[in-house]
């Protein structure tokens, strides 16, 4: 499929001078594109860049300030999402729009008309799940399933609507490389059975391989046209950020020869909600000077591993040892007292307080550290607007005003922001969980920089992600989590994305695959 | 009719008003609403019943005007939490101040005059049944209401498919908006209802258990109801149990305090409390059960991006 020239007949979907306004700031402006029926067309822009904004005015859920749609050649107006589904139009969400306590039946059959029952709906997407090959069981609880699994009832939902236009937000950021390949599958027999697709990504890779054409977006604006297969990454990306990206400079990688600034030995933790998974005999040290990865799909203890090395939740006091000291059974203040900084997976709610400005965030982490941030139990709000702007200018966050609440940078920034705050305190150990989860391009390329600056200083560094691509580009051994057994770590000279994928799909003897069916 | 049918009749009595309620609560607050003003809107229904009896004579039209007034004050709230999206527990708290000065207010002129009762309907052969009889069909009209409000409910939620959609809104806001469904329709009518409920119940008080008007002659059931509704992890049946069980144990330790069974009275007072609450706890041992059921959203403001 890929590169042929498709018949230019009559678009399927075209879009005209679509601008969308909130106050002064252009969402959209003026937007322009064009699809043909079975094209997998690529939408490519950075966070903010707005992709979401334009993909919900085409799913009806926004309404457009100026600009037609003309969708098979006739003028439309899509007044909510149900006239979208009418007209042929199908979304798979970025952060699936599903209900976590109804089964697999009931999230579909709430997206079809009215009029047929959960049981004829069950039956229906059992056959075209098991025709396109992507098997559910209808009556599994969502909460239930893999984060691919889940993904597959938005696809399945999506198809069983029968769209002549899908359009999928960011579907490969939550899979393994064997869930991608599987899915890209997917999505190439669509567009044969003349299925458009509209495809938002910023992993520029898959969308080469994939993509027919390509529409980039940048501050609300179309900035350029292509096709994928001519450009390479470094071309595609430059029209992204409109600069240069700076990739991490590579280093000497560090096979544990530093020394053991904390070590981990058979750490179990129970799960503490109905969901959540334990945690069986994690073991494994941090050296100076090195970063180490570990890679999972999420949901596999994760967060589990993260709290209890955080100190968010304590465990036997011989588990986590801190240069040579059991702190198992302390808190989280106290292990940062004893240089080990912790970026939590959530920023907002979690590592960020949302409501909070950015100076009562550095207090909330850093007091009781040697700022001077609190004179007794007096804040001192100077000393923590000072910190802030430390912070602010060293990495580079951008913000609207002075002192904004957490919740109005965008995710790039916050992270950045966040990031700054734990590692500016001379941290030596340093813990972080998906540290570039929903950040744009030029950002997430700071933040990886960081992280290998702190390892060439000294600092022993965990950088937990799904990201594989960001674990391979800086991580100096990596091992996956997977149902909460952790493997050995092996340098990432020895392996490769395959290996690691399939580690993370497999249990820990690498036999059986998981499936939840219930 | 002996005397075990006698205290099985008061049992029922006493749960009525507190599964109606509750049942009302249950719809609310599967759609994602936390409407604390239960107690409110069931003292207005019992006054409002109670006047609208009074000034016409007619017990059923104080029935209509309880639902009436329950659910009038629940749109108050609904307007005050849905469409401005003011927070829900500080609104449902001061529905219920405002509805038990409201009432006291309205009330006023009603004290101490007596009511007509609402009769109680005799179901033909069925209610000759030896002991069963009487209880299931012997009983007041508000009685049988209740109990086809939680088939009614029951089915609604499990076997419809507004009532999946209901469901869903109250497990995911963000998703239902973002397929289509209007949420805060949703909302605004569950809310509704849980005040006609709600009215209802002030109804039975005032118009079947004490045919008179007090004030705050609610006694905090409303906030049994509510507390039902928890420890019922959101299941109409369960809230049945827990209703009938809280009845029985208050029935049962009036009597006993009657019977002078050497146990102080505060402690037999309490006991209704500590019962209902021990075994729905017990009941709710299953986690992942009680995951399912709890609407994620409980008590948290919805607001559409335009």
């Amino acid at each position: 499929m890929r590169g042929k020239a498709l018949a230019k007949g009559e678009a399927l979907l075209k879009l005209e001078g679509i601008s969308k306004y909130y106050g002064s700031f252009k969402a959209n402006d003026q937007i322009s594109l064009e699809i043909q029926p079975g094209e997998i067309h690529a939408l490519l822009g950075e966070n903010g860049a707005g992709k979401s904004t334009l993909v919900k005015m085409l799913y009806g859920s926004l309404q457009p300030d100026e600009g037609e749609i003309f969708w098979q050649g006739q003028h439309v107006h899509i007044g909510n999402p149900a006239a979208a589904r009418e007209l042929g139009v199908g979304m798979v969400f970025l952060h699936f729009s599903l209900f976590d306590a109804l089964t697999v039946a009931e999230n579909v059959a709430l997206a079809m008309p009215p009029g047929k029952s959960v049981g004829q709906v069950g039956r229906e997407l059992k056959e075209i799940s098991a025709s396109y090959g992507l098997p559910l069981d209808p009556n599994a609880r969502i909460h239930d399933l893999s984060v691919g699994e889940r993904q597959r009832v938005e696809i399945v939902r999506c198809l069983l609507q029968h769209p002549k236009l899908i359009i999928m937000d960011e579907p490969t950021s939550v899979l393994t490389p064997q869930e991608a390949e599987d899915l890209f599958v997917v999505l190439r027999r669509l567009s044969a059975e003349g299925k458009a697709i509209l495809y938002i990504s910023h992993k520029l890779a898959e969308v080469q391989a994939l993509c027919q054409e390509a529409t980039i977006l940048r501050h609300g604006k179309v900035v350029g046209e292509c096709v994928p297969a001519d450009e390479t990454p470094i071309s595609l990306a430059k029209m992204m950020v409109g600069a240069d990206i700076h990739e991490v400079s590579s280093r000497e990688l560090q096979v544990a020869t530093g020394e053991v600034l904390m070590q981990i030995r058979d750490l179990n933790l129970k799960g503490d909600g109905g969901f959540d998974t334990d945690l069986h005999n994690v073991s494994f040290l941090l050296h100076k000077g090195e970063i180490s990865g570990i890679a999972g799909i999420a949901g596999n203890g994760q967060s589990e591993l993260f709290d209890a090395l955080s100190g968010e939740r304590t465990t036997d006091k011989e588990s986590i040892v801190i240069k040579g000291e059991n702190v198992g059974h302390l808190g989280i203040q106290k292990r940062r007292k004893m240089g080990a900084m912790f970026i939590s997976e959530e920023r907002l709610g979690h590592a960020a307080v949302p409501e909070f400005s950015l100076s009562e965030n550095v207090i909330l982490t850093r007091h009781g550290l040697e700022d001077k941030l609190n004179n007794g139990p007096f804040l001192s709000r100077g000393t923590a607007r000072k910190v802030k702007d430390a912070i602010v200018h060293m990495f580079d966050v951008r913000k609207g005003s002075d002192d904004p609440t957490a919740q109005s940078l965008s995710g790039g920034n916050l992270q950045k922001f966040v990031l700054g705050r734990e590692v500016m305190a001379d941290a030596e150990i340093i813990i972080v969980n998906q540290p570039t989860w929903g950040v744009d391009a030029g950002s997430a390329a700071n933040i990886r920089q960081t992280l290998v600056d702190l390892a060439e200083k000294g600092a022993a560094v965990l950088v937990v992600s799904q990201d594989l691509d960001e674990l391979f580009e800086i991580a100096d051994s990596i091992a996956t989590l997977n149902e909460g057994s952790l493997s050995a770590f092996v340098p990432t000279k020895s392996t490769d994305r395959q290996k690691v994928g399939l580690q993370m799909t497999h249990d820990v003897a690498g036999t059986t695959s998981h499936q939840t069916a219930h | 009719m002996g005397i075990t049918e006698a205290i099985l009749l008061t049992i029922a009595t006493a749960a009525t008003p507190l599964l109606i309620a509750a049942i009302g609560e249950l719809v609310v607050e599967r759609s994602g609403v936390l409407n604390l003003g239960v107690e409110g809107m069931m003292v207005l229904g019992a006054v409002g019943g109670f006047a609208a009896m009074s000034l016409t004579g007619n017990p059923w039209i104080g029935v209509v005007a309880a639902i009436a007034m329950g659910a009038l004050a629940a749109l108050a709230f609904g307007f005050l939490t849905l469409s401005l999206a003011a927070n829900q527990v500080a609104t449902g708290l001061s529905l219920t101040i405002l509805g038990l000065g409201l009432s006291g207010l309205l009330g006023v002129e009603f004290v101490g005059k007596a009511g007509t009762k609402l009769e109680n309907i005799s179901i033909p052969v069925l209610s000759d049944i030896p002991l069963v009889g009487p209880l299931l069909f012997g009983q007041d009209p508000i009685f049988y209401m209740s109990i086809a409000l939680v088939i009614g409910v029951s089915w609604f939620l499990f076997r419809t498919r507004p009532g999946l959609t209901l469901r869903s809104i109250g497990d995911n806001h963000v998703s239902a908006h973002a397929l289509g469904i209007p949420v805060l329709r949703y909302r605004y009518l569950a809310v509704m209802f849980g005040g006609a409920c709600a009215g209802l119940a002030g109804g039975h008080l005032s118009l079947v258990y004490t045919p008179v008007w007090i004030e705050n002659m609610s006694a905090g059931r409303g906030w049994i109801a509510l507390a039902l509704v928890v420890f019922a992890s959101w299941r109409p049946a369960r809230v049945l149990a827990g209703a009938y069980l809280f009845g029985a144990v208050s029935i049962g330790q009036l009597h006993a305090q009657a019977l002078g069974i050497a146990i102080p009275s505060q402690f037999l007072t309490a006991l209704p409390y500590v019962a209902t609450i021990v075994v729905l706890v017990l009941i709710s041992q299953n986690v992942r059960a009680t995951l399912i059921n709890t609407p994620a959203m409980l008590g948290r403001a919805f607001v559409p991006d335009r």
